[in-house]
């Protein structure tokens, strides 16, 4: 299974670089949707996915399933949500802002430098 | 004491604004005046030790792990060039007072300079360590560069600073190359060592490290073919004119070749090149120095031109180490002679560049072709520019006659030496020798006869001429007496300064000062060299009076072809031109361009890691067994994502990426990871709903017609990405190299934090500090997030232009 599971996170940041690569800031900000799932996934399946039960402790269970990595994606998806909002917040203001959400578009001109 | 002599004057330099600023009333060079004078003063007490060939060292420790320590030493030639450094600077810090005004001029910033200039010069000729000697080697070139762009409003001063900086400072790094194999091959980095060391020709850099330290000191003493920058450099104020670009400075390279020439005179490569290159700037600088219109442009190809003169006698120096007994045959002259010279040059010099600045500030202009018969209206000046030029032009009673006369002397012994084929090509020497003599007479004469002879032309004056006030007369009056003096009193000055320098030079030939075996006479009977000297002033006289007629024929060479195009066409079309566009090429300006870069760049480190480092295993066996459902909810994740990638709408792909944060959900789910599955199905949802929020003001995705060939980087690298993770997941499964320290928190879930949740114990009681910060992560998104929505900072703007 976590061979298959590689394969899966190695497509996910596949599809996540090319949509980041886009020049739609819609689309950039699902490619890091996508990003962070693929992570969080590699991250699980690096730990491993064997273990009967969860990691809470019960009487008569030995085979908990490996809680060190299920920590840190904890706390990856609530930031990776942080910068999802954050993200669609700035893409909104900066097509208020600019009115165009091509960012081609918004590079800065020389006389900027 | 002796070592920190060194830094006094740039310790002086620290409170210099202050006294600028404070004490308007006295011109700021009068305090800085007592540096020079004082260390002058202390320098001539070494004279008495010197004299008998003995030597002073101190040492201040700097990084003792690399062995590098500021090293004082003093031996006859560091303290022939201490003097020099602190007398000539005295003097010229005498005539800025007078030179520089104090109500407009910056002059705290000049005298600081001045002062830097001062310890890195003095750094250079007394290190005994080649680290700290190149460290003082590149603050001369750095207070130069600000020296000459001292009145930095002009564009020619910043044009000469730039040029004269990148020549010097390319060749001092080139020297440092030279210096470092030198070191390696010697054992020390220590010159006196490496010249007790011996022999070193047998090293393997030998003739790499002769090279390098040669450009190093060609490119400072402004050797054919690097001396453009010295006549550019002309645009700084003459009094750094005299002090740096005649009698000091220019000099470094001439101490680094007479200080290595123990080292080096084994090798027939140093002498061919010192003795060449000097004779050819000697007469290329001579020739050029004719042609010139303006009166510093007149002297700062004489420099050149008398830089080669010394530079060829140290090359010829060198030949005595070949020579047997030669401290009984002709070939002791050459040292003794470059050494005299190198006095004579900086009294006369010095002298006549003051003057040149003394004509500009009472005219108000340096073009010769504007100048003339100013010999009534500034007696003083004159008679002091005589006796500068005619010392120069090597006529009797001055000084400059009786170390072009050894000159002479020196270049006639070429002809007898047999070595390197010297019996071939030596008798060029003396040919050349003779026609840069006689160009010397010309220009010299072409400097003193049409500024202060001839008709006076005040119309094309810009201001009334008139003599310059006596405090500006005094330093070039004190160095045209100097010019007499040592003509008749060679010897003394031979004892004490020449000789213990000279043994310094050739120490394979002498032990001591008083071996040196040279009396300096004025009259030899009429040898070869009067004859040449006779030759030199009739022809010279001859040419000086025809100067009109055959100076056009400067006018015939083009433009393009000379060596500052050269230059000019190296730095602004290669080095200015070619890098911004190098840089425009990759530099696009282009956000995605630059995630391109990126993304390949982990790639290729990640996956050359991989391989380099044979990191690449597959264990196809091990892991847990896959079930039906996980394979469907794979399936469901590939379909997702697909959806999200080629979604032609916005709302297909935020359904698609909506589908893949569920899936997640699942896999949570039957990974045994409950807590992950509620988060992850509580924050899905609400991203949906804020992406659906987006929607509704996020505009349409478009149909952009994207480049074929940015198409298929984004492909490419994107692919690369999804392998370089595949490859990393398979291999970081596939081989645990360290045991997992979960069952650390398994075992003391319980115990230490008092907890079943395994999962939300590591996060509140563990690593409680991670879950505060991320807290605090969160909230500031949430300001960014509410500052963004609320704040309209455009738009107020424009309601207050309105």
């Amino acid at each position: 299974m976590e061979i298959v599971m590689a394969f899966v996170c190695g497509f996910l940041f596949m599809a996540a670089v090319y949509l980041i690569l886009s020049r739609s800031l819609l689309r950039i900000i699902i490619g890091t949707g996508l990003l962070s799932h693929g992570a969080h996934l590699l991250i699980l399946t690096m730990g491993g996915l064997g273990g009967e039960s969860p990691p809470v402790l019960a009487d008569g269970v030995t085979d908990y399933a490996d809680p060190l990595p299920q920590a840190l994606i904890l706390t990856a998806i609530v930031i990776s949500f942080g910068v999802t909002a954050f993200f669609l917040v700035l893409a909104y203001r900066a097509y208020q802002e600019l009115g165009t959400d091509d960012t081609s578009l918004m590079k800065g001109s020389d006389e900027d430098d | 004491m002796q070592v920190l002599a060194i830094f006094i004057p740039v310790i002086v330099a620290i409170a210099l604004p202050f006294l600028f600023k404070k004490i308007r009333a006295i011109h700021t060079g009068w305090f800085v005046l007592i540096v020079p004078v004082a260390l002058f003063l202390y320098y001539l007490t070494f004279i008495n030790d010197t004299k008998d060939g003995l030597s002073a060292i101190s040492k201040l420790e700097w990084i003792p792990s690399l062995d590098i320590a500021f090293t004082s030493y003093i031996d006859g030639l560091s303290l022939l060039f201490s003097l020099l450094i602190t007398g000539i600077g005295s003097l010229v810090v005498l005539y800025s007072i007078f030179y520089l005004d104090k109500t407009k001029e910056k002059l705290h910033n000049f005298y600081i300079y001045l002062l830097m200039f001062m310890t890195a010069m003095l750094g250079v000729v007394q290190s005994d360590h080649v680290i700290t000697l190149y460290l003082f080697w590149e603050l001369t070139s750095i207070s130069s560069f600000l020296l000459i762009a001292y009145w930095s409003d002009r564009d020619a001063s910043r044009f000469g600073a730039l040029k004269s900086m990148m020549i010097t400072v390319a060749g001092g790094l080139l020297m440092l190359g030279g210096l470092l194999l030198l070191a390696m091959m010697g054992g020390s980095f220590s010159i006196r060592e490496l010249i007790a060391a011996g022999d070193l020709s047998q090293g393997n850099y030998f003739t790499l490290a002769l090279v390098l330290i040669l450009l190093g000191a060609f490119t400072k003493s402004a050797q054919f073919p690097f001396y453009i920058w010295l006549p550019d450099a002309m645009e700084a104020p003459t009094p750094v004119s005299a002090y740096l670009h005649s009698a000091t400075m220019v000099k470094a390279g001439i101490y680094l070749v007479a200080r290595m020439t123990p080292v080096f005179a084994v090798s027939d490569v140093w002498i061919w090149l010192v003795a060449g290159v000097g004779i050819l700037t000697l007469t290329w600088g001579s020739l050029f120095a004719a042609k010139q219109t303006d009166l510093k442009a007149i002297l700062a190809f004489s420099t050149v031109s008398q830089l080669g003169l010394i530079m060829s006698l140290l090359g010829v120096s060198a030949m005595a180490f070949h020579v047997e007994d030669a401290a009984g045959t002709i070939f002791k002259y050459a040292g003794f002679a470059a050494i005299f010279h190198l006095i004579n040059h900086a009294t006369f010099k010095g002298g006549l560049f003051m003057i040149a600045g003394i004509v500009d500030h009472e005219t108000g202009t340096r073009d010769i072709r504007k100048l003339g018969g100013l010999m009534s209206i500034m007696p003083i000046s004159f008679t002091v520019a005589l006796i500068g030029s005619l010392s120069m032009a090597g006529v009797p009673l001055l000084n400059g006659f009786l170390s072009k006369e050894m000159f002479l002397t020196a270049m006639l012994s070429v002809m007898e030496f047999d070595l390197f084929n010297f019996e071939t090509f030596g008798v060029l020497f003396p040919v050349l020798a003779f026609i840069a003599s006689v160009f010397t007479f010309v220009y010299s004469c072409y400097f003193v006869g049409h500024t202060f002879l001839g008709k006076y032309k005040p119309e094309s004056l810009p201001q009334k001429a008139h003599e310059a006030p006596i405090g500006m007369l005094i330093s070039p009056i004190i160095l045209a007496a100097l010019v007499i003096i040592i003509f008749w009193i060679p010897n003394t000055v031979g004892e004490w300064l020449i000789k213990p320098a000279v043994m310094a030079v050739q120490p394979f030939l002498y032990t001591s000062p008083a071996e040196v075996m040279v009396e300096v006479s004025a009259w030899h009977g009429f040898n070869t060299e009067l004859q040449m000297t006779l030759g030199i002033i009739i022809l010279g006289l001859l040419l000086f009076m025809t100067l009109a007629k055959w100076q056009k024929a400067y006018a015939i060479w083009p433009r393009k072809l000379t060596l500052n195009s050269l230059y000019d066409f190296v730095i602004f079309a290669i080095f200015e031109r070619g890098t911004e566009n190098f840089s425009k090429l990759y530099m696009t300006n282009s956000i995605r361009r630059y995630l391109i870069y990126m993304f390949g760049a982990i790639i290729v480190m990640v996956i050359g890691t991989l391989f380099i480092k044979d990191a690449f295993v597959v264990d196809w066996d091990s892991g847990s067994p896959i079930a039906a459902y996980e394979i469907t909810l794979i399936a469901v994740l590939v379909i997702g994502t697909l959806t999200a990638l080629f979604g032609k709408s916005r709302i297909t792909s935020i359904i698609g990426l909506g589908a893949v944060g569920y899936t997640v959900a699942l896999f949570f789910v039957i990974f045994n990871a409950p807590d992950l599955a509620l988060t992850q199905l509580v924050i899905e949802t609400i991203s949906v709903a804020l992406f659906l929020l987006a929607f509704y003001h996020l505009p349409k995705l478009g149909r952009v017609e994207e480049r074929v060939r940015f198409q298929l980087g984004r492909a490419i690298i994107s692919v690369g990405v999804g392998v370089m993770v595949t490859l990393i997941a398979l291999s970081a499964h596939s081989q645990k190299l360290v045991d997992s320290i979960s069952s650390y928190y398994k075992e003391t879930v319980y115990s230490l934090a008092g907890g079943g949740n395994i999962v939300n114990v590591i996060l509140v009681d563990y690593r409680g500090f991670d879950t505060m910060f991320e807290i605090a992560v969160l909230a500031i998104a949430g300001m960014g997030i509410f500052s963004m929505i609320k704040l309209r900072m455009g738009k107020e703007k424009k309601n207050e232009s309105q």
